[in-house]
Order: structure tokens, then sequence, then C-alpha cells
């Protein structure tokens, strides 16, 4: 099978692949590129775990072709940390306990952060309807939407 | 002797007695011997059974002490998720 | 290890909420989760599965699949020893069909390759001949006496005479006479309910890398609530030794009781075994969805009589459950869970398990009480309705206490359900007024919860830092609260304490992280192992005094004399004493095992109010306050999360989610799409209100709080949802469809 060769950048680093033409950007990433932070839960855009940035627009890295990684920016949980830093979504998310397993995390910080860079100061129910799309079965989400606008707070006051 | 409550479909076993009386001072004893007196009951303590003492489950341990005015109910073996 | 009373224990961590230790690798994605691991040389393996839900398997041949370059093994039923004991042999047979297909997904053969494209590719290849049987997937109809027989010979001596073969099993609970109850009541209520099968939806598939190699020695990584219990499984079908097999467990991304056994594991060991290379498999979400432990299906009858007064006078319900094509007992616990949470003179519960062609049944949260007190709450709350009586009032009138002979059985100790249901009518979403079309709805819940099998080892460094070493996947925050239990014993800060989880090979077995046993009875021995660990810290400190061992007490983290009498020694502090313990007799540890009994039940209360669309049907979850008992909490944050997340799956049972079968018997919804679980934009915020009611076999008082939060919202959401149209509804879910179908009745 003829195998595709992609330069692409994925959390700011200039990266190279090899792929099949069919294989989605979600097995490049875990398979190819070892960076097992983004999850697979369903293989179907239906949960949200994979969630990633392509050019800085909010995407299910499980229906993206590796393929058109090519000459594009991929944004996964390993780049939202400064070095040794957390992020404030990621310190909110310990301080608040808005996660369990952790599964769907890194998905739901992927997204929160899109969010919060398109709109600092959203209500309760705007962060809810943006991550409708993010499933998380272990803590009913009500500790999350609290994370999310503590740090929501924090980076507006920074 | 021990007043042991047997639960309902296990009764077509003991003559249809809800509560039996059997010799024993532990967990093991009271299994060996109702066992023994109700040859019915035999499967479903093979299979396993919880032990309620006084209000507290006990799943498994053999030499749980029973005094002859505990509280005894034989419950099925418990299971969680 | 009865409660320590004496005197009343202030506590200094207990309690507070301290950050997870596993926090920072799950928010950058470090942590590693079932399928995050490789090994060179590895194979990847898929599973070919069955597309009839009842077919006898007449050949299978795999000759074309072996010939398909990069395929190095399929595995079948025939490569594994058959099992004479019924309970592993339902296990085998559920990972790898023998003779029959028994459900849509069934798996039949696995095939490892060196490319997952090319064990795809290889699946297609392998031919597959069947022989359709009739199929049967409703639990009443498969109890008919002219019902396809799934199995045959599997009821139990239990089951009476005459019955159809699909019925495995039997049960009665009950006390008291039920003819002279009812004739006292001034209301009797008769309803059916029906609850479809549901799934716990866990968001990481199950996945597993084992690694065999030729001198019989197997390591194996999966995802799974119970490492130990894996390994005995694995073992037993594989015919290894508990010492050859490691199994360590990966973090894992949610269980809720449906990673307590094995499906794809034994299946990655055996194709290892053959191919000498590690092999690891990745289940797809459709293969979740049809082939791992979904819930059962349920059909149950109540009929309870009420005074006007509002005085329970007689209960009784017949269950009829279905935990798929193997035999079940979760319909024990669901007939002993039913009417628990009352004070009740007379009461009886039957109940039936029924084999249909579905997946094998795995635990879910309280498994089995959930549908069966989701009926029973839904019958109080009608005859409240029916007669003009508030709906708490009647819960507290009739509560179970202290004293009470419950419905299955044993007499009550302390349990909190009264202080619950307080806590409830006390609370402003209970008088908070409701608008047009809303309904408010309440269930009392309950949960046996257990103790189990444990070790923990406790070693301290010398630095003054300690480590815990346990054996349950943490599947709710229980690192955190072990560690605090051991700080606040020890008296060191919680930040010097660091609390891993053992492989199989590294810690003597413990029982699986189910039943809400793990702050109680991992907790109960990390208490145990620190006291432990003191003591022979204090004998450190007497030898070095020179003085006797008795003379010497810990206190505020440090060995002291134990009075003036014993001599003037400054306290010599877990660091200093660690310090210098390679000269006073080498490496300071301690540790516990036992098998926990004690565990104290856990109640809860649910308020929900909702509000319906008459167009759509669709219903809004408006407001939601969890009231629940948790002994002792030892992390406040996580017992919250316990109550928010198990009501929430609780709302999703019954409002949208359901197992759909065609009439072909095949599996119409599996997926994330179609298999609707809530989302954030479902919900409000959900509150809680933690009640401390000690548990007097746990010396802080602890209970298991995990499971009852799932228990209560089936009948709190049906109860709001049938007030707020006016119509009483008896099965689940209450989708749109259903509602709609209900308000065109009438």
């Amino acid at each position: 099978m003829k195998t595709i060769h992609v330069s692409t950048f994925v959390n700011g680093d200039a990266v190279e692949f090899i792929c099949a033409p069919d294989e989605s950007l979600l097995d490049v990433l875990r398979n190819r590129l070892g960076l097992t932070g983004v999850k697979e839960g369903c293989g179907t855009g239906d949960c949200g775990a994979c969630s990633v940035t392509l050019d800085g627009r909010l995407v299910c890295a499980c229906l993206v072709l590796g393929a058109e990684a090519e000459g594009a920016a991929v944004g996964t949980v390993e780049g939202i940390a400064d070095g040794d830093t957390l992020h404030p979504l990621q310190q909110s998310f310990i301080d608040h306990a808005a996660l369990q397993c952790g599964i769907c995390t890194p998905g739901i910080l992927v997204a929160a952060k899109a969010l919060l860079e398109k709109n600092p100061d959203p209500t309760d129910t705007e962060v809810r309807y943006w991550l409708a799309g993010n499933l998380c079965r272990c803590t009913g989400y009500d500790k999350i939407i609290h994370a999310v606008q503590d740090a929501a707070q924090k980076m507006r006051s920074a | 002797m021990v007043a042991v409550t047997i639960w309902g479909s296990l009764r077509r076993f003991t003559d249809g007695q809800g509560q039996v009386e059997v010799k024993a001072s532990n967990f093991k004893e009271l299994l060996d011997n109702l066992s023994q007196d109700y040859p019915g009951l035999k499967p479903q303590i093979e299979r396993g059974v919880s032990l309620a003492l006084d209000g507290r489950i006990y799943r498994e341990a053999w030499f749980t002490e029973i005094g002859p005015n505990s509280e005894v109910v034989l419950m099925p073996y418990m299971a969680g998720g | 290890m009865a409660l320590d009373n004496s005197p009343k224990r202030v506590f200094t961590v207990v309690g507070t909420r301290p950050p997870r230790p596993d926090g920072v690798d799950k928010v950058t994605g470090r942590a590693l989760y079932g399928a995050d691991v490789s090994a060179p040389g590895m194979l990847s393996a898929h599973i070919l599965r069955s597309p009839h839900p009842h077919a006898a398997i007449v050949s299978i041949d795999a000759s074309a699949a072996e010939a398909l370059p990069g395929v190095k093994a399929v595995v079948t039923a025939a490569d594994f020893a058959p099992q004479e004991d019924d309970f592993l042999r339902d296990v085998l047979d559920n990972c790898m069909a023998r003779d029959k297909v028994l459900y849509d997904g069934h798996a039949i053969a696995a095939v490892a390759a060196t490319t997952s494209a090319i064990a795809k590719a290889a699946l297609k290849l392998i031919k597959v001949t069947y022989k359709a049987l009739p199929h049967v997937t409703d639990v009443d109809v498969a109890l008919r006496a002219d019902a396809p027989v799934v199995q045959t010979g599997r009821s139990l001596e239990t089951v009476p005479e005459g019955m159809s073969q699909n019925v495995t099993g039997h049960c009665e609970f009950g006390h008291g006479d039920l003819e002279a109850g009812f004739a006292k009541a001034d209301l009797v209520v008769t309803r059916s309910f029906t609850t479809a099968a549901t799934h716990q939806g866990y968001i990481e598939p199950h996945a597993c890398l084992a690694s065999m190699t030729a001198d019989g020695k197997a390591d194996l990584w999966c995802c799974t609530q119970g490492q130990y219990n894996v390994r005995s499984l694995c073992a037993a079908l594989l015919g290894m030794e508990a010492s050859q097999l490691r199994v360590t467990a990966s973090e894992i991304g949610g269980g809720f009781g449906g990673k307590t056994t094995v499906f794809i594991e034994p299946v990655a060991l055996a194709l290892s075994r053959k191919t000498g290379r590690p092999v690891k498999i990745v289940m797809s979400r459709d293969e979740v969805f049809k082939a791992t432990g979904p819930t059962v299906s349920s059909s149950i009858d109540v009929k309870i009589g009420m005074t006007k007064d509002g005085r329970i006078t007689a209960g009784e319900a017949q269950l009829r459950y279905s935990g798929g094509a193997f035999p079940c007992g979760t319909v024990d616990m669901g007939a002993q869970a039913a009417f628990a949470a009352y004070d009740l003179a007379a009461v009886r519960t039957l109940g039936w398990n029924v084999l249909t062609n579905r997946p094998k049944e795995a635990a879910y949260r309280a498994p089995g009480a959930p549908q069966a007190i989701y009926a029973v709450e839904s019958v109080v709350d009608e005859l409240c309705q029916k007669l003009g009586l508030d709906p708490l009032n009647v819960r507290l009138k009739n509560a179970a206490h202290k004293g009470t002979k419950s419905s299955y059985g044993p007499t009550f100790d302390d349990i909190g359900l009264v202080a619950t249901l307080e806590a409830a009518k006390a609370h402003p979403h209970y008088s908070a007024p409701l608008g047009e079309g809303q309904g408010r709805g309440l269930s009392a819940g309950f949960w046996f919860n257990f103790g189990g099998n444990t070790c923990v080892s406790l070693n301290v460094n010398t630095d003054g830092t300690v480590g815990i070493t346990e054996g349950n996947p943490d599947i709710g925050g229980s690192r955190a609260a072990i560690s605090q239990m051991a700080a606040e014993e020890l008296g060191i800060p919680y930040d010097k304490i660091r609390t891993i989880i053992a492989d199989t090979s590294s810690l003597g077995h413990n029982d699986v992280t189910d039943g809400s046993r793990v702050t109680f009875s991992v907790g109960l021995a990390t208490i145990e192992a620190a006291r432990d660990a003191i003591t022979k810290m204090c004998h450190r400190a007497a030898r070095i005094w020179g003085i006797d061992e008795e003379a010497v007490v810990w206190k505020d983290g440090a060995a002291q004399p134990a009075g003036p009498n014993a001599g003037k020694f400054p306290p010599m502090t877990l660091a200093d004493i660690a310090a210098v313990s390679f000269n006073t007799g080498g490496p300071i540890a301690g540790h516990y095992e036992f098998n926990a009994d004690g565990a104290g039940v856990s109640f809860g209360v649910h308020l929900c109010d909702v509000e319906v669309d008459r167009e759509t049907g669709a219903t809004k979850v408006l407001r939601y306050t969890v009231f629940q008992d948790a002994g002792k909490a030892v992390h406040p944050s996580y017992v919250e999360g316990q109550m928010q997340g198990g009501a929430v799956q609780g709302i999703g049972w019954a409002l949208n989610e359901e197992y759909i079968y065609g009439t072909d018997g095949r599996l119409q919804n599996a997926g994330f799409l179609d298999y609707r679980v809530p989302v954030a934009s479902d919900l409000p915020p959900i509150e809680t209100v933690i009640l401390e009611i000690p548990n007097p076999g746990h010396p802080y008082g602890v209970r298991g709080v995990g499971e009852t939060p799932i228990v209560p919202p089936l009948a709190a959401v049906s109860n709001a949802v049938s007030r707020a149209i006016g119509t009483r509804l008896n099965s689940l879910p209450m989708s749109p469809p259903r509602i709609l179908k209900a308000l065109s009745k009438g």
C-alpha cells in the first residue's frame, strides 16, 4: 500500500511521519509519534476524547486523516503546559477535583483552552454547550464547569 | 445451638422452616452442620453464602465466633461493581 | 478494628482536600492507560465476532487467514482447555465461543499480526459456517415455555420444576404476614415496570498487552478494576500458576463494575503463547457495547399497601432479570435491596434470572439495586400522590433505622437514612416553588458495600518520607484518601507520603476495586499498617533511649517517653528515627493483611426537578441535589465526585440510555451517537450534601459511597417526570418518544 510522507508541526515542534492514506490523525499521533495523551474513546467523533487543535481549530483527531496535517499546526494536551509550569486550566482541574479517572481530561482541556481563547468570559451555559462534544462518565460535569470558570477568571485577571 | 434465619427460596430444603437451630460456635461449623442437617442446602452453600451476624455481613470468615444469642442470617454471597 | 470513639477524634488531614497524586500526570497526558503502552516486536490482534444472536458453530476454517503475510497466529476455543467449573467455563465461553454463539458480537476467533490493519484484513479471511438458531432477547418472552432455549441444564436447584430452561435461578426474601398486611391498608397499588439494559459507558475501551515467554512466564498489562482477579481468571483459563503470571493494572479510564472481569485478556495471552511475541488488543467502541458486560434488563411487579396516614403495611415485589446468555446472580441483590429503606412488618421479594441472547452481564455500580428500587420508589410515590401525602414525610414515617429488621434479614445497626431524609426535608430545594410543566421527584437509595481481602505495605524511607504499596486500582481518588489516612495516623504531612498500586507480584492478593470497598478496607489496612510501623518505631526509640518498650508512645508524629517517670528525652520524629534505621535494626515497615468485614451500608436521598416539553417529549433536568451518608468523608471532593458521577449515570439511565435490539436479535445502537449518555449541556449543577453517621466497623467511621448514588436517580427522575406530565410512567428510559406516547394516551 502506498504510504504518504507528511511534514507538520505538533505542539510547536517540526515533525515528520509516514502514514497510510486512510490512517487517522489519532492513530498517527498515538502510534507513530508516541503522543498517547490523545485518547480513542469511540473512533467515530462522538466522545471528544481525541480532541486536538488543527491550525487553532478544535477537531476530533479520529475524524481527521493523518495526511491532512501536512503543513498544519497540531495542538495536543502535551503542549498545554509551559515547560514544567501547568496552564491555569490544568492547575484548576487538579484544585477543583475536576477529574476522576482522567481519560476525558486531555480532550476536555484542549477543548476548554480553545473556548477561552475564543471567549475569555463565557457563561456556565456557554461552557456546557461548548463542552457538549466531550463525554465524561465519572464526574457529572459539575466540577469541570467550576474548574473552567475558575481558570477563566484567573486568566482574565492575569 | 444457634438460630439461623434461612431466606425464602431455600426453605423448601429446611422443611419450610424460616429459622433452624444448628450446633455451631463459628461460621465454618455453622455451614458444615447446616449442610449436614439439611443436605438440600449444600449446593447453595458450596456456591457461596454470606453470613450476617448481629447486623454485620461476613462474606467468608470461617472463624467468626457466633454466640448463642447472636442474630444469624444466611445471605447470598454478595458482589459489587 | 472498631470505630475510635474515645476520646472523640479531631482529624487534621482526614476531611481536608489535598491534591490527588495522579493529578499532574492526568492533566498533562502523561498517565498511561490500557492502550498507551507498546513492546518491542509487538503484534496487534483483532477478534472475529458472530453476526448471529444464536447459532451453532459448524466449522471454522482459518487457513486463508493464517496464510496472509504478517499473520502470526489464529486462536479459537480449541486453543483453550475446557473448564470443569461452571463459573470459569462461562468466563471462558464468553471470551471465545465454544460450539455455539449466544449473542450478536460473541467472540469466535482472534488473529495476531504484525500490524493492526493486517489483523483486521485477516478476520475477513476466516471462514465460519453457522447454523442459525431461534433467538430471544426479551426477558418476559424468554420465561415462556415455548421460548427458544439459550442454554440447557443451567437451572439451579432453587428453580421450581416445570419452568423454561432459560430460568436459571430463583430467590425469595422477606418476613411477616403479607395477607394480613395488605388487609390493613387503605390503598393498595400494584404496578409493573420494565427497565432496559444499560452499559457502564466508560470512555476507555478495554485494552491489554500480553507477553508470554518460552519458559511459561507472562506479563499482562491491562486496564482493570482488579489485577489479582485478572490473574486468577487468566491463570485458570491458560493453565498457569499464579506466580507465573504478573498482572499490572494501568491507570483506568472508568470501570464502574464493567472492568471487574476479563474479555480480551485470556485471548491476548493465548496469542502471545502461540506466537512467542507480545500481543496487544484494544477493543473498539462497537465491541465494547456488543461484547462486554451491560446490566441486566428487567421486568418487575410491585404491590404496596399504605394506610391513609402514610404507613406502609405490606410490600411485595417480583423481579425478573436477564443477565444475558449466561447465568447471573444479580437478581439476588436486587431482591434484597428493593425494600431496604423501609421498616416493614410484612415484606416479600421474589427474584428470577432468565437467559436471553444478549451479552454476559457484568456489574454496574450497585448491581441489581437501581432497577428494584426504581420500581418500589415509583409505587411509593404513586401512593403518596393518590393519598395526598408528602412523599418525604412518608419516607420518614417508614424509614429503616437502628433496630429495624431489614427486608433482607439482618437487623440494622447505626444507619444514616433518617438523617439524609431530614437533611433533604430541611434543604431549600425541597421547598422551592415549581413552575408550570415542572415536577419534583425524590427517591431513597441503598447499597450494601463490601470489605474483602486486602494487603497494604507501608515503608519508611530514611529521609522521613513514606511509601505505601496497595493493590487496588484507583477509580475515584483512593490513593489520596489512603495517603490521608496514613498521614493522620503517622502524624506527618500528606505530601510526605506516596501511595502506589502494586502489580500482582509485588504484594499479596487484593480483591477487586468494587463494592465501594477501597476507602473502607484499604483504608482500614493502611491505618493498621501505620500502627504496625509506629509500634516498631517506638521500639527503636526505646532502644536508643535505653528504656522499656512499653514506656514509649507516639504523639504528633514522634516517639515520646510515655510519662515523666520514663525519662527526659526530647521526642524523636519519624524522620529522626528513619535516619538511623540502618543502625538500629534495618529498614522500618508496617504491613497488614486481612479479609475485611463490617462495611457499613450507605443510604442516599435524591431530589430532582424537571421540566417536560410536551411537544417534543424532551425532559430538562432543572435542579438536582444528592444527600448521602458517607460515615466519614476522608476527602470530601472525591466523595462529592462519586455522588455527582453516580447521579448523572442514573439520570442517563432514567432518560435516554438503553440497549435497543431489533427483531433480528442484533444490537442496533452500539455507539455513543445512539446510546445517548448525558453531556454537559443536558445537566444543571449537581448539588451535594454529605452526612456523616459513623460506621461502627471502621476506626474513622468510613462507609463506602461509590455505588449508592446511582440507585435513587431512576425513581427520582421518573417521579419528577410523572408529576410534571400528570401521568405515571413505568418503563425506562423515559425517552422523548415514550413520553409523547404516554401524553397521547391521556
